[in-house]
């Protein structure tokens, strides 16, 4: 078995701590020849502009070389290859995959077939632990920890897949999380479960306004999208609910820092841009080292 | 009366294994999932014989052939209940029940359409993560479903 990197469940304290400390290494001196001689694939049978560039500039910048495809039309499961196959040819090629796949357990099933590491850019609604690895990256640094926090997620937390990866990662870590959301977007039961039985502490909310956050340190955003809703007049009643605003940020505390997994639409006001506490371009930018330290962590590079 | 002439349908057994006072409906896929139609030895399926117990009832009995734990447990999603009788010399020398295990290899199909295994000639995988409620969890896409809701593959 190859060492990939699959999903955000299964890892754990000390391995997350080693990976941000080696995200750590990287932002202090991103560009190195780590990755000479090396090809990297990078397979997206989904296509997903974002994650991708972020995933070739983190080998570009390692001195590495790309090979792939950045949508599913250009390649070879147009014409019906399964899965394995494609890994397999593709395995013969590189020294890791890197890949993004509208099924869910893509990657995981890879993993099992491929003769070199995968990483997992996006299974479906599944899993996306490299997002995850950058959210984690930016508290942690932002906060100078990520113990002890109070954590509050906003807007669609019923089909958000990165607010249901970042609250299982962070059960290591004490939090105390704020759920923010509509009735009809809220929580999954399955995850408020999983939150019981790792004893972590959270409350929910229906109303998003400067009282509800005056303790938060961390604001996760994310869109409350119309097409979720099965009720349109609920979508017409709360859709101006969840949107940041600037006013909406004097009460709180000097350490709170706002993310969003972007790319935003109208959820944060383009006014909370200016305020030192927005840090979502930064933490898009993140991705870039913890991408780094995770292919030469799959890779079994440790740099220093 | 009828007793008698229900053990006359099905000849006796000097070694193998008989499953009896299976829910009719139940037969044929027991047979499927224990993959009889495999053997070479002999096999009787009874079904629709009258019981006194479960009213409809099914019988196999299934010469010269004693099941592994593993080929057993197949049988836990749709028949957790059956009692297995191991017949050595016309006598019964033991009786397995059926053991729910912790994981299901190619039994069940997920039901989750986006799920990889829907959609790729693979076998599917599932752990058992609570044997009483029967909540399976897909290794693949990690969704978890109850064993009344799946059906097999
Ligand atoms: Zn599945």
């Amino acid at each position: 078995m190859t060492k990939s990197f699959v999903t955000i469940a299964d890892l754990s304290k000390e391995k997350i701590m080693s990976l941000l400390e080696a995200a750590a290494r990287f932002e202090e001196n991103p560009n190195r020849k780590t990755l000479d001689g090396k090809v990297i694939a990078t397979l997206f049978f989904e296509p997903s502009t974002r994650t991708r560039l972020s995933f070739e500039t983190a080998v570009n910048r390692l001195g590495g070389r790309v090979i792939g495809f950045s949508d599913a039309a250009t390649s070879s499961s147009s014409k019906g290859e399964s899965l394995k196959d494609t890994i397999m040819m593709v395995g013969n090629y590189a020294d890791l995959i890197v890949m993004r796949h509208h099924l869910e357990g893509a990657a995981r099933y890879a993993s099992e077939v491929s003769p070199v590491p995968i990483i997992n850019a996006g299974d479906g609604a599944n899993q996306h632990p490299s997002q995850t690895m950058l959210d984690l990256y930016s508290i942690y640094k932002t906060q100078g920890t990520l113990e002890n926090l109070n954590i509050y997620l906003v807007g669609d937390l019923k089909y958000g897949r990165t607010v249901h990866s970042l609250l299982m990662a962070m059960r290591h870590f004490n939090p105390q999380f704020h759920f923010i959301a509509p009735k009809e977007l809220a929580m999954p039961n399955e995850y408020k479960i999983y939150c019981k039985e790792h004893g972590i502490n959270y409350v929910e909310h229906t109303d998003f306004n400067e009282e509800t956050i005056a303790d938060a340190d961390i604001l996760y955003m994310t869109r409350v999208q119309r097409e979720r809703f099965t009720d349109l007049m609920e979508y017409e009643r709360v859709k101006d609910v969840y949107i940041l605003k600037a006013d909406m940020l004097k009460g709180t505390r000097d350490n709170l820092r706002i993310l969003h997994p972007l790319p935003r639409v109208n959820e944060i006001a383009t006014d909370v841009d200016d305020s030192p506490k927005a840090y979502y371009f930064q933490q898009a930018k993140n991705g870039l080292y913890v991408r780094e330290a995770l292919i030469c962590d799959c890779l079994g590079i440790n740099e220093k | 009366m009828n007793n008698k002439k229900t053990e006359l349908l099905v000849a006796a057994l000097e070694n193998g294994t008989v499953i009896d006072h299976i829910p009719s409906e139940l037969v044929f896929t027991i047979a499927q999932l224990l993959e009889l139609e495999k053997l070479n030895s002999s096999v009787t399926i009874g079904y629709n014989l009258t019981s006194k117990k479960i009213g409809k009832k099914g019988v196999i009995k299934v010469a010269d052939k004693f099941f592994s734990d593993e080929e057993i447990s197949r049988l836990s999603v749709v028949a957790p209940n059956v009692v297995l009788s191991i017949i050595r010399n016309f006598d019964v020398v033991e009786k397995k029940e059926v053991i729910t295990p912790d994981e299901l290899h190619g039994i069940v199909r997920c039901s989750n359409p986006k799920c990889i295994t829907n959609n790729e000639p693979m076998s599917t995988y599932f752990h058992v993560v609570d044997k009483q409620a029967g909540t399976l969890k897909c290794h693949y896409c990690e969704k978890e479903q109850n064993k009344s809701k799946v059906k097999l593959v």
